[in-house]
């Protein structure tokens, strides 16, 4: 198909660009003005385009539009955007979007925002805020260690033991092996043909393990200020090591650094995901924030039977119903749910307020997420079976 | 390769008008731009890729458009840990040790057709003109096995070692459907022709609704289609799809006929449109006012 000379408008086959009838520059154009803000769009897509439009009359606007919809793809969550720019560029509009069809997402007030391959504008650094004053009396008593150089060797040994400590499962695929499994019949064949009907050995398969995806929800909200670079950069080492693994940051609103955090070099990694989140040190809205991540179908479906680790202080303010409803609903999803809570880092926590009280039964470990030696500890032990939160709340 | 558009395609495909009213008569509904998309996907030759929420009408505009044209559907539903030896061919190794028992000295060809189990890919290749390949939920597969059909979506064909490649005679016609659990590679979305089905606004929904459920009364499909739309703005674990709304109709329809009154029908009937215990509690206080609102 990719040998095939571009068709151009009204049929003609030329080679050259310079021979674009002026009506199809136009459409080409169009495909530039999205490349420009962001989109990827294949050369293979605006032929297609072209095509298209030829192909349906083109009899109205609307025959472009459908064209367009239909061959450039705009990914739905930037429908709405998409149509803009359509209006913009054909119309010369610069009112109001039109509205797209896909508003989903909408549905939920909390912002949900996974700019994914899109470029990112702001350069505001990451507030990195050591030592300021502490939000609540709470944390004051939290323990912590400012030793640089031994987190950053703890990180290092963190992602080399990363690879082989994650929970894993049986997938449906097959590797061979030398024992413990079936007979692999296709290999087993070809050497009973080879050998004339002898098989001294029959080769085995069995089913192969793989690592459960890790996904990681860390709060940015003001209460968790001091430990967010923490968490960031533990997150970063974890995007880097696991082959499944997703990062959101919540506070107000619910944001995938994923993308950003796929940059290999640390510091460049955490001003990128700076840029992308809005909500630094603000309120906390946590039980809303992670309903809106369970209404978009993607992540709710990345969240099924994978190990999810929360770094939050658990500290709701006002009514916790919601947060307790999304707690369970996440608990429901995952192989495994954990809290990380910097406020365990003290000797006399126990976990007693009312929020914490409600998600203690669904929770599957509620451990100590004030150092960054505790939290990659804890994680490398994913994969290996502890007793309930409940029970451990319960003990001393 | 050419653009071989066999001649039952190119009358279904005369304008996407005429594909929708083609569709029409096999029972579904489909609105502009998934008529367009479907004109184009034939007419250009590409793969058609249709992503939308679970219970939109996927897997039911693919059976439409292979029951329009009078193709058989040839289906690979895709999971997680899905391989070639499900989607393209697999050797029936107890019939081939058998023919080496039973041909004893004489000399047998053990790869033959008649040992050749075709998968699905493998079936479409074969018959061309003859099948409409739907590859359902496309999302749940893994990044390898989506590269093995990013190799056969662009050339259409499978090699298989001890037989050579085999080639389609013409292109074939290919739906892919995702509920979008995960983002899809880029290459193969910008191989296909795109579309979202996204919910239908509720004259249409009332439409499908009376198309699928001919029981139904036209007052009652109407009522159900506003109500299930108000349904659907609300933050539900599980919004209902239209299939859910095709039963809660034809649920309380039963129970109507069965001597409950309208308004009491249909939330008795509640337990086939919503099936989620936080949502039906979620709910069970504005329900009934729902359904005034849409019967007014």
């Amino acid at each position: 198909m990719s040998t095939d000379p571009i068709p151009l408008m009204a049929g003609q086959r030329t080679s050259g660009i310079q021979t674009l009838p002026r009506a199809a520059e136009f459409l080409v154009g169009f495909s530039r003005l999205l490349r420009r803000s962001g989109y990827t769009v294949a050369l293979e897509q605006t032929t297609a385009f072209l095509e298209a439009v030829n192909l349906l009359g083109p009899g109205s606007m609307e025959d472009i539009r459908q064209a367009a919809l239909a061959t450039l793809a705009p990914s739905p969550d930037r429908r709405r955007e998409f149509e803009t720019l359509f209006r913009s560029y054909f119309y010369g509009d610069t009112g109001t979007p039109a509205k797209g069809e896909y508003e989903g997402h909408d549905q939920d007030k909390t912002h949900v925002k996974d700019t994914g391959k899109e470029r990112i504008e702001q350069t505001e650094g990451l507030r990195v805020e050591e030592g300021g004053s502490l939000s609540s009396s709470t944390e004051r008593l939290t323990i912590r260690t400012f030793d640089a150089e031994r987190e950053n060797e703890e990180l290092l040994r963190f992602r080399r033991a990363l690879a082989n400590a994650l929970p894993m499962r049986r997938s449906f695929r097959t590797v061979r092996t030398n024992s413990h499994g079936s007979v692999d019949l296709r290999r087993s064949l070809r050497q009973i043909v080879r050998t004339d009907g002898d098989i001294p050995e029959p080769p085995l398969r069995r089913r192969q393990s793989v690592a459960r995806k890790l996904l990681l929800l860390i709060d940015v909200s003001g209460s968790m200020k001091l430990h967010t670079t923490d968490h960031l950069k533990i997150a970063h080492a974890v995007v880097q090591t696991a082959k499944a693994a997703e990062v959101f940051t919540f506070g107000t609103r619910l944001t995938r650094i994923t993308p950003s955090l796929r940059i290999r070099d640390l510091d460049h990694a955490l001003s990128s995901a700076a840029s992308r989140v809005d909500d630094w040190d603000g309120g906390t809205r946590i039980g809303p924030t992670l309903l809106a991540f369970l209404a978009v179908p993607r992540f709710a479906a990345f969240a099924r039977g994978a190990a999810i680790v929360i770094f939050s202080d658990a500290l709701e303010r006002g009514d916790h119903i919601e947060m307790e409803t999304a707690i369970r609903r996440l608990a429901a999803r995952s192989f495994r749910l954990s809290l990380c809570t910097p406020l365990a880092g003290d000797p006399r926590f126990r976990p007693e307020t009312a929020a914490l009280g409600a998600i203690l039964p669904v929770l599957d470990d509620l451990v100590d997420g004030s150092s960054i030696i505790g939290l990659t500890k804890f994680i490398l032990s994913l994969g290996r079976p502890v007793p309930r939160a409940e029970a451990v709340g319960r003990r001393g | 390769m050419p653009k071989d558009v066999s001649s039952n395609s190119a009358s279904f495909a005369a304008s996407p008008e005429a594909i929708a009213s083609q569709l029409a008569s096999a029972s579904y509904i489909a609105d502009d731009g998934l008529a367009t998309a479907i004109f184009l996907a034939i007419r250009l030759g590409k793969p058609l890729l249709l992503e939308g929420t679970p219970g939109v009408g996927k897997t039911e505009a693919a059976k439409a458009v292979a029951e329009a044209l009078g193709r058989s559907l040839v289906r690979l539903q895709c999971y997680e840990g899905i391989d070639a030896a499900h989607a393209l061919y697999e050797w029936n190794y107890q019939r081939q040790l058998l023919a080496i028992r039973q041909a004893g000295k004489r000399e047998i060809d053990i790869y033959e057709d008649r040992f050749l189990i075709a998968r699905p890919l493998l079936q479409v290749l074969r018959a061309p003109n003859d099948s409409l390949l739907l590859v359902d939920e496309i999302d749940r597969s893994d990044h390898e096995f989506e590269a093995v059909l990013l190799e056969f979506l662009s050339d259409f064909q499978i090699s298989i070692p001890e037989r050579g490649t085999v080639r389609a005679a013409a292109q074939p016609l290919v739906i892919l459907t995702s509920n979008r659990t995960r983002d899809l590679a880029e290459a193969l979305r910008r191989r296909c022709v795109y579309h979202w089905i996204a919910y239908p606004e509720p004259a249409r929904e009332a439409a499908i609704i009376l198309l699928r459920a001919p029981e139904v009364a036209e007052s009652t499909a109407r009522a159900v289609a506003s109500a299930v739309r108000n349904i659907r703005q609300r933050p539900l674990a599980k919004p209902p799809g239209i299939a859910e709304a095709v039963e809660w109709a034809n649920a309380a329809t039963v129970l109507e006929k069965g001597g409950s009154p309208w308004p009491e029908a249909f939330r008795r009937a509640i337990g086939v449109l919503i099936k989620d215990q936080e949502d039906l509690s979620y709910l069970a206080a504005e329900i009934g006012g729902i359904v005034e609102e849409a019967l007014r």
